[in-house]
């Protein structure tokens, strides 16, 4: 197996067991005050992460390029209101543009 | 299911639709990020859950290594535990349609489901699966037709790809962005995993962020 195959099976299989544990759990093993304050956060550092490596980083070294040009057309959508669809669409456009022009 | 509300069935439509088409988004990413097409649509049969599958092909994207990628998919679904844990006594299924329901435990059903608290037990229920349903539906067919066009096209960035990505994870943060506590966590998240990115191997520095969460949500603040 390649180690994309690895991802999907690893991916689906862990990400449909962790549903599965709310759902059949006694539920004051995961309502610890602290377990949930910390759980709240999680997608809030991962998804900042992932924005920020994503648009500005390429392998291990920090690349300043088109894709900013892109992020900064999506934020601004986003706080228009834009629907997602749309951001992310703008977002590629303004990318796309920048990639052309420079 | 007799009887469901009106508005029941507008709130599932029109977030399956709208969320839906955002897996065209993922699909073309996964197949940016080198995965086949037959692997992006198993990704969402499978997986279902949107933030995490961005993050799985993301972090290959970014020279992770596949168990990165799985720990950092696993950690960012980790929420959908809690979702479980509030939909399952409005649920109260057993077997294969407990199964069925853990599976679609998403943040769009969830909160479609218990949005519909208002109007009664049955219209939370029947919230829950049209909106599981409808999102498994959509999102699946509308990665099938991002994978096929991202096929299509050659070099990702000549398309503005490269940038779709991190727009689609902006786009599922900017929501949770409601106060400035958590803006500034985000931030801190932000600027941690771009200073680490020289130090760590690849594709480590995002993962490496959870430690942010766990500063942030230590002490209680309220």
């Amino acid at each position: 197996m390649t180690a994309t195959w690895y991802v999907v099976v690893g991916t689906s299989v862990l990400c449909f067991l962790i549903k599965y544990v709310g759902h059949v759990v006694p539920a004051h093993w995961l309502s610890r005050p602290r377990v949930q304050r910390i759980n709240a956060y999680v997608p809030v550092v991962l998804l900042g992460a992932l924005v920020a490596v994503q648009t500005a980083a390429s392998k291990t070294h920090l690349a300043v390029d088109h894709r900013l040009v892109g992020i900064l057309v999506a934020a601004a959508a986003l706080k228009l209101r834009a629907p997602f669809p749309v951001v992310v669409f703008l977002a590629a456009l303004a990318s796309a543009l920048a990639y052309h022009l420079s | 299911m007799a009887a469901v509300p009106r508005s029941t069935w507008r709130d599932a439509l029109s977030v399956s639709l709208t969320v839906g088409l955002y897996g065209a988004a993922f699909g073309a990413a996964s197949v940016a990020a080198g995965f086949s097409v037959w692997q992006t649509c198993l990704l969402s049969l499978l997986t279902f859950t949107g933030a995490s599958q961005f993050a799985a092909v993301g972090v290959v994207a970014a020279g992770g290594g596949a168990l990165t990628a799985v720990a950092t998919a696993g950690l960012l679904s980790s929420r959908n535990a809690l979702y479980g844990l509030q939909m399952t006594p409005h649920l109260g299924v057993k077997g294969w349609r407990r199964a069925l329901a853990a599976q679609w435990t998403i943040d769009e059903s969830t909160n479609v489901g218990l949005a519909q608290l208002p109007l009664g037990p049955d219209a939370v229920r029947a919230g829950f699966w049209l909106t599981g349903a409808g999102v498994y539906f959509f999102w699946n067919v509308f990665t099938l037709a991002g994978a096929l066009g991202a096929k299509s096209i050659g070099n990702p960035a000549a398309w503005g790809l490269d940038a779709a990505v991190p727009a689609a994870f902006l786009g599922l943060l900017w929501p949770r962005l409601r106060d400035r506590f958590t803006q500034l966590v985000a931030l801190a998240a932000m600027a941690f995993s771009l200073l680490a990115t020289p130090v760590l191997p690849s594709g480590t520095a995002i993962i490496a962020t959870v430690i942010v969460a766990i500063f942030a949500g230590w002490r209680d603040r309220s």
